[in-house]
Order: C-alpha cells, then sequence, then structure tokens
C-alpha cells in the first residue's frame, strides 16, 4: 500500500511571521495550521512514510508519547481535503 | 470617531490591478464605470516596491488582476519578483493574449497557479458576452496549456441570467478540460454590473434549479472521489442576512489600482471617500493610519439598525458600496439585510427579474466608447 504522503502540486507549506504560525497555501486560499499540524506538514517531502514521519515527530516530542493515532488521523483528513496525495 | 486603529490585523491578501485595458466588453465588468478616464498605470519599479512592502506588512497571497494583467509586458518580471518575495502568485486572466510559450516562461518564474475565465460553456454565447469572435477558441486552447504545463486550474465563470441554465455544461466543460476549481461566480452588482443589473439579474426559479444542478454535480463528484472543487457564489440579492463583505473592511483584503490607488476592495472606488495612493504614501501608513482605510473599521460609525444589532460583528452591516449604491449614503446597512429599512429596493430587484426580458443587445458593454459616457456624466 502506498505510504509516502506528499503536497499536492499547486500546494505550499510555508511559515509565515506576520501570523506566527505555519500555513498551507493554495490557489487563492490561505490555511492557517496549528502548531501540530504544521509540524505534521513540515515532515510531509514526498520522501518520508508515514512510519518514518511519526518516528521523526516521536524523537522530536518525547513528553508527546505515542503519535500514531494523531499523525494518521491528520494525514488522512489531509487526503480527504486533497492537499496531500499518497505516492 | 473615525481615527487609526492599531488593532487592525495586516493585509494578508494583495490584489494587484495592473491594468485597466482589457481586450474583452463582459457587461458585468468589475472595473470602474470611467475607467478610461484613468489611463496612468505604475512602472515597473514602482509595483515590485508595491510588493516588497506588502510583503514585508505580511500577504501572503497574491492576485495579478486587471483588466487583463496579460496586456503588461514587464508580466515576467513582476511574477519572478513576487514569487522571489515569497507570495503565493495568482495570474487572474481571461486567457486573451497568452500563449503555450507564456504560460512556460511564466511557470518558469515561479507563477503558482493560472484562473482562466470564461463567460459560457458554448462558443456563440461566450463569444457574444465577451465581444470577442475568437475568445471561446482561444479560452479552451489556453487552459489546456495550462494543465499540459502542470499548473493548478481554476475555472471562473460569472453566472447571470443569460448563462444560469448551462450549470451541467459548464461542470462537464471544466471537468473535461482538467480544473482543479470552479468558480460559479453569480454576478455581484458593482461597477458595469450594477448599470446592467436588470439585464444580468437572474429570477429565483432559475437560481433554484442552477443550485439543484450544482448540489448533484457535487454529489456526484464525491462519490467518484474525484478531486474538482466546485464553488458556487450565491447571488446576495437573495439573501436575508448581508454577506460579511471582504471579512470587514480593512481586515485582510488590499487592493492596488492600475493608478497606484489604495483600495479596501475593488469596488470600494466608487465611494465618495478619499483614497491613499502608494506613490504617495507607505503601505503601512496606507493599511494602518489613513483615515480612507479606517473610515469603516470597528462598529462606531454604524447607524441603526445595525449598531443595536446582535449580528453586526458577524457580517459588520454588509458591502458598504451596494449601501452606498442602493441608498446614497454607504453608512446605511445593506438593504440586503431584512432589517434595513431600504430593503424594499431588493425586493423591487427580485420582482424586476421575476419580469426581466432584455437580451443581450440590450446591455451596456464595458468598452472605452460607452465608459466615456459615464465619465463626461
Amino acid at each position: 500500500m502506498a505510504d509516502i504522503p506528499n503536497l499536492r502540486r499547486g500546494f505550499r507549506f510555508q511559515w509565515e511571521p506576520a501570523q506566527q504560525s505555519h500555513v498551507l497555501l493554495y490557489p487563492e486560499g490561505m490555511v492557517k495550521l496549528n502548531a501540530s499540524a504544521g509540524a505534521i506538514l513540515a515532515e510531509v517531502d514526498g520522501v518520508q512514510s508515514i512510519q518514518e514521519i511519526i518516528a521523526s515527530l516521536e524523537s522530536k516530542f518525547p513528553e508527546a508519547g505515542s503519535l500514531s493515532g494523531d499523525v494518521e488521523q491528520f494525514l488522512a483528513d489531509a487526503a480527504n481535503q486533497h492537499w496531500i496525495e499518497w505516492l | 470617531m473615525r481615527c487609526s486603529d492599531a488593532s487592525a490585523g495586516p493585509p494578508l491578501w494583495l490584489l494587484a490591478e495592473l491594468t485597466y485595458r482589457c481586450p474583452l466588453q463582459c457587461p458585468y465588468c468589475s472595473n470602474p464605470l470611467d475607467y478610461a478616464d484613468r489611463e496612468q498605470e505604475l512602472s515597473t519599479e514602482q509595483w515590485l516596491d508595491v510588493l516588497r512592502q506588502g510583503r514585508a506588512m505580511g500577504a501572503a497571497q497574491l492576485g495579478f488582476s486587471g483588466g487583463e494583467p496579460l496586456v503588461r509586458q514587464d508580466l515576467p518580471e513582476l511574477i519572478a519578483g513576487a514569487r522571489e518575495l515569497g507570495y503565493y502568485t495568482n495570474l487572474i486572466t481571461s486567457g486573451l493574449g497568452l500563449t503555450e510559450a507564456k504560460v512556460q516562461a511564466f511557470a518558469e518564474a515561479g507563477l503558482d497557479h493560472i484562473q482562466v475565465s470564461f463567460q459560457a460553456s458554448d462558443p456563440e454565447l461566450n463569444n457574444a458576452v465577451a465581444g470577442s469572435k475568437k475568445a471561446f477558441e482561444q479560452k479552451l486552447a489556453m487552459a489546456r496549456a495550462v494543465k499540459e504545463a502542470g499548473y493548478p486550474m481554476v475555472l471562473n465563470f460569472v453566472i447571470h441570467r443569460h448563462n444560469i441554465h448551462q450549470m451541467s455544461d459548464i461542470l462537464t466543460l471544466c471537468e473535461s478540460l482538467g480544473a482543479d476549481y470552479v468558480e460559479l461566480a453569480t454576478c455581484q452588482y458593482y461597477g458595469w454590473a450594477f448599470a446592467n443589473r436588470e439585464g444580468l439579474m437572474p429570477s429565483r426559479g432559475q437560481l433554484e434549479t442552477a443550485e439543484a444542478t450544482v448540489n448533484h454535480f457535487r454529489d456526484d463528484l464525491r462519490e467518484r472521489d474525484h478531486p474538482m472543487k466546485v464553488i458556487f457564489v450565491t447571488p446576495d440579492y437573495y439573501e436575508e442576512r448581508p454577506k460579511a463583505c471582504m471579512n470587514g473592511w480593512g481586515s485582510l483584503f488590499l487592493t492596488v489600482a492600475p493608478d497606484g490607488t489604495a483600495l479596501p476592495c475593488h469596488s470600494a472606488r466608487l465611494l465618495p471617500i478619499e483614497f491613499p495612493n502608494v506613490k504617495s504614501m507607505s503601505l503601512e501608513e496606507i493599511w494602518y493610519q489613513s483615515p480612507g482605510f479606517n473610515h469603516y473599521r470597528g462598529d462606531s460609525w454604524m447607524p441603526e439598525p445595525c449598531r443595536s444589532c446582535d449580528e453586526k460583528d458577524k457580517d459588520f452591516g454588509g458591502c458598504r458600496c451596494q449601501a452606498y449604491l442602493l441608498t446614497g449614503d454607504a453608512d446605511n446597512a445593506d438593504p440586503v439585510c431584512g432589517k434595513s429599512p431600504h430593503h424594499d429596493r431588493i425586493l423591487a430587484a427580485r420582482t424586476a427579474a421575476e419580469h426581466a426580458t432584455a437580451g443581450l443587445d440590450d446591455l451596456v458593454y464595458r468598452n472605452t466608447k460607452n465608459s466615456r459616457v459615464f465619465f463626461r456624466k
């Protein structure tokens, strides 16, 4: 099963100092991301698999415990919104 | 009291109206009626400076619009400058003047997205509304070129009584062209569209049929897990609650007109308010300090029924331009609101739409000759 998420063409993820947050930009729109959504999307590079993303986030945020449920849920939502696609 | 408002957030959206020049003559154009009297345009360097200032203030979305922005020969330079600054760059075009080579060159300059407007789903109606015999064929070719170059693509259709029966054909055409987003933007009655309102406004029956068709198509897309998104902008003339116009005056949107006039929305030029110009004031000062941008911030300007309304924080009293066009006083509640003492003007427009007989030949088309008539008034 495909398990590498990638941003769809036309979507751009970047840090916006004026909003003090990560945003997702797309044609004529912008989503301001909360800290956890920003941290997850920052890992989405079209190379790392979802398991590698979870492992990376768990090592960055050891106090958060298991993150697999949150990451899977978020990426499933992001795919439903057609922000990302599975490679 | 109208003073500077330090609590205003930054402008996140910058609309650069590069020119009022356009090869098309759509009778619902949002440009000012007297555009032909405003031929001055900012230079390349002045535009790049506006873009730098806007980005430094926090603007992230940038629209290149017009008129037809492709008329500007320096467009590739402006795109490259904007992309380098970190904007998400949108080109909003009729497709006329576009070529496959330009589509490629813009991609190399960093353009993120192209929106192509259509007037109808068939060549005959499209070209009649646009006032150009070759428009439809050119738009089809350019939509294909945009997709081929890998851009995300928005197809925009302005909807009115003469094309509102085409929803199904329009959506089928969009899907076949590979659109990522479809904007079905029901006419908003400002500028040329206000002058032509009786000849453009659909009846309630037409509107309900169109909405049902769109919803059916959306359900079908969802069942097929098709990513095309359909946005149907409903006409506020059929609402009872006013729209939160521009998400609030001077809240998110900053438009710079071809001559450098800064506006809280692209229609605001019609208001009897003095707006600042980027040639004589910094964008920061314009946004945070100028009387024009602070004019309708907050709610202390509101008369009744808005002042005591418990929805004033939600809709900000509706649209100032609509209040001005329909009541003669931009401070008034937007007459779309059922509580407005002028709501009868909206009801009269609905009644007129039930009985309208105007054909395409009866509309006033947006061209220099007709514009000169407006500025001589």
